[in-house]
Order: structure tokens, then sequence, then C-alpha cells
């Protein structure tokens, strides 16, 4: 079937099977390899992304279920304060999961940009560091947290 | 990936996908309702599951319906757990509902996929049955309102072709005191040994439960036992336990009597926090 996406504010076409997931999709058809194929199971959470502004596990979404919506993947961000701040607390190690947990921060952030310590822990249980680098990812997501609201203009 | 191919469709109308049900069955492609769609697209890549035409339900207006009135509140079977948690709407379904996997999959993860799920769990029926639900059906014939408890027997007892449009309650029941505890073996994030769940009406306690059996139930011989005040707690526990509806399920995590014993401590504290407010 042909399919229009409108990913990272472009509108892109693919020609896919229906039963086709949306991380593949975004990989393989459109070369955006930001989300990571993990555990292809919904455990991982290393291909998240947002659609509609939700983060999403694209391994458990069909590609034609995001037609219409705005999807974004970690190349549509371009310097938000998760990566900085991502970047400036050493929160990776293989980088591996990276993609994936700014991608959920980002969305918590625009979502509920008030979280609090539960609501913080209750988002980030759906990401999974294989390089256990959980401290520092905390204080990299309560740093950004703790800074500013996401203004208008940002991706 | 999934390993087969299938037609996708997107009807707009209750109507519309009931038709297209009934004109794919008739062409042999085994359609699947398709809600949040986690569970098909997990059991397909295993092989679990098989079909060339998936019905997404979530154009459906009906299916998305999330509203609060005076009398009645109505959820519609394809609202997201987050959706419904994050509404505050009915705090026992919103809290229940979020203890089922991780948030980001509750994202996708709907009300009426997982009451339809496979699993044996199906946590997000128990405030539903506690709370005396309608579900409204649609099938050929339109669209029926039924009792839960006459719909729901271990798993939702639905014919060839219907699916669930909405789930409808009493809006007196999401400001009543209520418990909702999952008992887990280890991580934050996995199946229940246990979940209660337990609602504080004027008439008593209800209770509900999954995880123990091989599936969710609500008692009513077990919940008179549970509100026997002259009795204390533990021998009523104890009565109830001999009232369970099946066998108390072991498997890795959790042995049959070790399951029972998490059972017994977690529904000892649910009636010691809510008797007080019944």
């Amino acid at each position: 079937m042909k399919l229009e996406l409108n990913v990272n504010g472009e509108v892109r076409h693919a020609d896919v099977r229906p039963a086709e997931l949306l991380l593949d999709v975004l990989r393989e058809n459109f070369g955006l390899t930001g989300a990571k194929p993990g555990c292809r199971n919904g455990d991982c959470g290393a291909c998240t992304v947002t659609v509609d502004g939700w983060p999403m596990k694209s391994c458990l979404m069909l590609a034609v279920e995001a037609a219409g919506k705005a999807v974004q993947t970690v190349e549509g961000l371009g310097g938000t304060p998760e990566q900085t701040a991502f970047v400036e607390k050493f929160a990776f190690q293989c980088g591996y999961c990276t993609p994936g947990f700014i991608m959920n921060v980002h969305a918590l952030r625009r979502i509920h940009p008030q979280a609090d310590e539960a609501a913080v822990r209750d988002w980030l249980q759906s990401n999974i560091c294989r390089c256990s680098g959980y401290e520092e990812i905390r204080e990299a997501v309560e740093c950004v947290l703790r800074s500013r609201p996401p203004a208008d203009n940002e991706p | 990936m999934i390993p087969f191919d299938f037609d996708y469709y997107r009807p707009a109308t209750v109507q519309e996908a009931v038709s297209l049900y009934a004109r794919l069955d008739r062409e042999g492609k085994r359609p699947l309702y398709w809600s949040g769609g986690t569970e098909i697209a997990t059991f397909a890549r295993w092989n679990r599951i098989y079909t060339e035409a998936v019905i997404d339900l979530k154009a459906v207006p009906e299916c998305r319906a999330l509203t609060v009135g005076d009398r009645e509140m109505t959820f519609g079977s394809a609202l997201s757990l987050s959706e419904i948690h994050d509404s505050g709407a009915f705090p026992l379904l919103g809290e229940t509902g979020g203890g089922i996997a991780d948030r980001t999959s509750r994202n996708k993860i709907t009300l009426g996929g997982n009451v339809c799920s496979r699993m044996i769990y199906k946590e997000a029926v128990l405030p539903l049955l506690l709370a005396d639900s309608d579900v409204l059906v649609a099938g050929a014939s339109g669209v029926r309102r039924v009792p839960i408890g006459r719909l729901f027997d271990r798993s939702m007892r639905i014919g060839r072709g219907e699916f669930l449009v909405q789930f409808v309650m009493d809006a007196g029941y999401r400001t009543m005191p209520y418990a909702s505890v999952k008992k887990r073996k280890a991580s934050a994030i996995e199946y229940p040994i246990v979940t209660v769940a337990a609602l504080a009406t004027g008439s008593g306690i209800r209770f509900a439960f999954s995880g123990l059996c091989d599936f969710p139930f609500r008692s009513a011989e077990m919940e008179r036992i549970l509100n026997r005040r002259e009795l204390p707690a533990g021998e009523r526990i104890r009565q109830a336990a001999a009232r369970l509806p099946a066998p108390v399920i072991g498997d890795i995590k959790a042995s049959a009597e070790y399951r029972k014993w998490v059972w017994t401590i977690t529904t000892e504290d649910v009636l010691k926090a809510l008797e007080p407010q019944a």
C-alpha cells in the first residue's frame, strides 16, 4: 500500500505492507535509524518515538496507524534541553538506549512539565539501559525538568 | 517484523466496522478487530495468531468517548490506559490500569484490548466488575447494552463479529473509597502474583482479583464472607479461600502456596484499610 507519513515535520512516502511496523518503516524506508530495534517486543523502549506528542514504542505500532499523525524521531529534535542534559550529565555509556530515553523524556517535559518524582519514575520505567546508567539518566532528567518548561517553538 | 500479510481497515462508524467484519469473515480473511493492537502485534510476531485483515477501531468516535455525567460515566473501548489514568475520571480504573505493563506501552494499550486479552490477567476488568458496569456491544443486530456480570465469565463472552464499544457505569462509583494493590515477584513491571481491587460501597466492600486463578473474577459468595464483620478478618479470608472459583495457579513467579499467602495478606490489608470507610 502507498503510505504517507508526517515524520519530523516532513511528508514522506513509502510503499509498504500494512503489516509493517513503524520501527521498520522509519529505519528501512526512511533511513531514520535513531529509533533502535532492541527487544522488538515492547519491553526495552529503545525504539521509542513520539506520535502526536505521545511516546510510543514503534515496535508495537503499525506504520499505517501513524498515518495522519505527527511522528517525531530523535533525528527531529535537533539540540533540545534533553539532549544537552544527557551529554552534560554523561547519561549514556554505549548509547543504544539513549534515543528512546530522550524521546520519552522529551514527551514527559511537554505533557507533564511539572512531573513529580513518582511520575518521572513511572514514565522512565518504560526504558531499559543495558549499561545500567540509571543514576546519570535520573540526574539528566531531573536537570532538564527543573530547568524550564518547553517553549512553543521547540521541536 | 510480522511474518505474514494482512489488510488494514479503519472504519469511521460502528456500523461500518461490523459490516466490514461480516464481509471479510465471509471472504475467509479471519478478520480481527484492532484497538491498541499491542497483543496482536506481539502474538503475530510469535506466530501465535493469524489474520488476513485487521479492523482498527480507533477512528470510531463511540470507542473513543470519555464522559462523566451526573448519573453515568462512559469509557470508550479504544481509550488508552494512559488516557484513562491521566483523566482522573475514575481513579480506581485509572490506578488499576496504571499497573499494567509500562507507561509507554499503556499509551497504546486500550481498555477494550486489555479486557479482551488472551492473557489470563486482564486487570482492567476488575474495576469494571466492581462498578457493575454495563457493556455496549456492537454486532450485526446493532448495539446491545449488557451488564458486565452477564458478559464476563473468565473472559468476555461476545459473539463472532461483535466488539466492545463502551463501558458505562454509575458516576457515584468514582468517589467511593477504593484500593488497588498489585503484588509482583521482583520488578516494577511484570505480570502480577496477585492483584486485589476493592471498592467500599454503602452496602459493603466489593472485591475482584486477578492473578490468583487463571482468570480474573469477582465472586458474590466470597464477597459475602469477606463482609461478615462479626468474624475476625483472618477467619473471613480463610473461609473465602475455600470458595475460590478455581485452583490457585502456580508458576515460575510463585508457587500456588506462596501466591495464596500473598493474596491472604493483601486482602487482609485491603480489608483493614477499607472497612472503616464502608
